[in-house]
């Protein structure tokens, strides 16, 4: 929160460096929060048109499968414990705000260690979804419960990883010259944990933190790399990232989870890109002990969140986009979740 | 994929969007009400207003149920232009509740009350049965009285009007919050609840205020939202004069919550005639405007809500479809 981030002579001098692009360039900001903070403070109106930014993959709840919130359905009459963002996400069924109206016990928390003092009472189902940023946090929760030998704990294992999933869309040869790298994330998994995207894709990536200095700072080295012509990845954010990251937590995470095939809103199964419980914390998994299905679900029809979070179409170009679907009425996750590319693009930049 | 609209949910009591849409849709077409402000005039410059009260825990720092149902309803009949003169009191009390507790609730609304210079005249108890309520929901109606002349509405909103706001955004709901989810903050933040009718008294004494309103449930992004609706004018805040406290901030940030949308039960938005600087200054030397700021402008030349964020980007503000934090108030 510091004022030198937020300082609009530091803006100015940024801004003016960005207006001097010797071509146009796309950049996609992988992280939900970036596109909050982009749009905060209206800095897509402070860039050159040369320079577009297209939101990425990284809100969790977007990405999050609608077999997922199907699943959260099946259970039997348990408290399911949930972050705010995944209450108005509608399943085939509905959303879970509809669903505790109708009177399933579904109790937002603001970290995951809350589920265990509600497990402590009544049977309660964890509903687990983040990046590299939260599952450390979820598998000590994990860790505690099992110590605890609390058995009216579960949790629903949605918990997925940044690397596999940028590997996947760039297999698809997106239009995008360099991405913006989630700050929170590398500050768990190091910012050497990009260094595939130069070795493997011929990628450029700076590693942004969330403050508009910190992110326009971000830009400007990236557009000196892209047109430069020389790919790589640099951290712009080392106040809170380091090349190794936090190793205490990567640690957790790799005692308590192992990767697995998982599907992805929008993009399907991508393999290893998703987190399951390691086979000593197994049977604290919720849809083993309560026997759910996570088999794939069609998306509901014309919604094309997938395109969205892939960056093929922005917002704004989805036909369901403020007709069909609004922070009201949501048909796709992007609209739902407040990191969501058009729920962002629908409050900051549709005016 | 079809979402099911035909059951009460939280969102249809924030104060936001989905609210709107319930009145519209269910209370309007039958009631016909002449106004869908909070208070209405209805005889002889008597105004009259009605609020319920269901914030959960009944007390908290800063205040209680009590003291919020007296502040709620004078600052009701206050943004009105108005003297609060009236109270009645509805309790509904659910089984088991202590009696302490309930005695802490009314001595606390009979101090403000009487601090106010205002009366509580009647009232009703009801008892629900144990799960049937949260201990205590309290509904209050007041009556007030306009001075002679004095005429106030946003249909006397112009173009180059300044609006100005009484002091920091966003306490009441950080102090429910920090009460409720165990935030932990220490010392706790406190709730601004407070009576706003001497403030208003103040700032009427000066010509040129046209409209006020207090920023309740939705915040003062709402309130904004509100008049520009009503209106057809733009509204421009420039974020550098948002007078936040910097630990509301900081919470804000660690939860994503945005102070403008937060509920105040001690802070009103004042749209006054160019030059402002009398009123502002009428604020300030009250004691519940000393960090009163002038925060933004009315304008011809842009449809909604908008601010001019603290780097000098600009970006919208719109109505809000639901509050993120329930019953804090």
């Amino acid at each position: 929160m510091s004022n030198q981030l937020r300082d609009s002579a530091a803006v100015k001098t940024l801004t003016n460096k960005l207006a001097r692009l010797e071509r146009p360039i796309r950049i996609m900001e992988v992280c939900g929060t970036h596109t909050m903070s982009i749009g905060r403070w209206g800095l897509r109106k402070l860039l050159p048109p040369s320079l577009q930014l297209i939101s990425g993959p990284g809100c969790p709840v977007c990405v999050t499968p609608v077999s997922y919130f199907d699943a959260l359905w099946q259970l039997p009459d348990v408290t399911i414990a949930v972050f705010g963002d995944l209450l108005r996400v509608p399943g085939s069924h509905g959303t879970l705000e509809n669903a505790r109206a109708r009177g399933m016990d579904v109790q937002v928390v603001h970290g995951p260690e809350q589920a265990l003092k509600l497990a402590r009472k009544r049977a309660t189902v964890l509903a687990a979804v983040g990046f590299e940023t939260t599952t450390p946090g979820i598998a000590d929760t994990i860790r505690r419960a099992a110590e605890e030998k609390l058995d009216g704990f579960h949790v629903l294992c949605g918990c997925k990883l940044v690397e596999p999933a940028l590997c996947a869309l760039l297999d698809g040869k997106p239009d995008i010259d360099g991405f913006l790298l989630p700050g929170h994330v590398s500050a768990i998994t190091g910012s050497n944990a990009f260094d595939f995207l130069p070795r493997d894709y011929a990628a450029s990536g700076v590693v942004a933190g969330f403050e508009p200095v910190d992110i326009l700072a971000a830009l400007v080295l990236l557009a000196r790399m892209i047109c430069a012509g020389e790919p790589g990845v640099r951290n712009a954010y080392p106040r809170i990232v380091t090349p190794q990251g936090n190793q205490h937590a990567q640690k957790l995470i790799r005692d308590v989870f192992v990767p697995i095939d998982t599907e992805w809103r929008g993009l399907g199964i991508i393999p290893a890109s998703g987190l399951g419980l390691a086979p000593r914390y197994a049977h604290l998994d919720a849809a083993r002990h309560y026997g759910l299905s996570l088999d794939p679900v069609p998306e509901p029809p014309g919604c094309r969140c997938g395109d969205v979070l892939q960056g093929r179409m922005l917002p704004h170009e989805c036909p369901l986009f403020a007709q069909g679907c609004t922070p009201s009425s949501p048909v796709g996750p992007c609209m739902v979740s407040s990191e969501g590319s058009c729920a962002a693009w629908y409050r900051y930049e549709r005016a | 994929m079809k979402e099911h609209n035909d059951i009460i949910t939280l969102a249809h009591g924030a104060g936001a969007r989905r609210t709107s849409a319930l009145i519209d849709e269910v209370f309007q077409p039958v009631l016909q009400l002449p106004t869908q402000d909070d208070g209405a005039e209805i005889d002889h410059r008597l105004v009259v207003t009605t609020d319920a009260f269901v914030v959960r825990p009944l007390l908290f720092p800063g205040g209680d149920i009590g003291k919020l149902a007296v502040c709620g309803v004078i600052n009701d009949i206050a943004v009105q232009g108005a003297t609060p003169r009236w109270l009645t009191a509805c309790f509904i009390l659910e089984e088991g509740l202590p009696i302490e507790t309930l005695r802490q609730v009314v001595e606390s609304m009979a101090r403000t009350a009487r601090a106010a210079g205002v009366q509580v005249v009647a009232g009703d108890t009801k008892v629900v049965e144990r799960g049937h309520g949260d201990g205590i929901f309290i509904s209050m109606t007041g009556i007030g009285q306009l001075p002679p002349k004095l005429e106030l509405g946003v249909g006397r909103i112009c173009h180059g009007d300044q609006i100005l706001l009484n002091g920091t955004l966003g306490d009441h709901a950080v102090a429910i919050a920090n009460a409720r989810e165990g935030l932990g903050l220490d010392p706790p933040p406190q709730s601004d609840c407070a009576p706003l009718h001497t403030l208003t008294a103040a700032l009427l004494s000066a010509p040129g205020v046209v409209f006020m309103r207090d920023a309740t449930r939705g915040g003062l992004a709402t309130v904004c939202n509100e008049v520009a609706d009503a209106t057809g004018l733009g509204i421009v805040l420039d974020e550098t004069q948002l007078p936040v406290n910097p630990r509301t901030a900081h919470v804000c940030e660690l939860l994503g919550l945005d102070p403008l949308y937060l509920a105040n039960e001690g802070k009103l938005a004042a749209i006054c005639r160019p030059d402002a600087t009398a009123h502002l200054e009428l604020m300030k030397q009250h004691p519940l405007g000393a960090n009163a700021a002038a925060v933004g402008t009315v304008s011809d030349q842009v449809r909604g809500v908008w601010v001019r964020t603290a780097i000098g980007g600009l970006r919208p503000l719109p109505m809000l479809d639901a509050d993120m934090l329930p019953r804090i108030c």
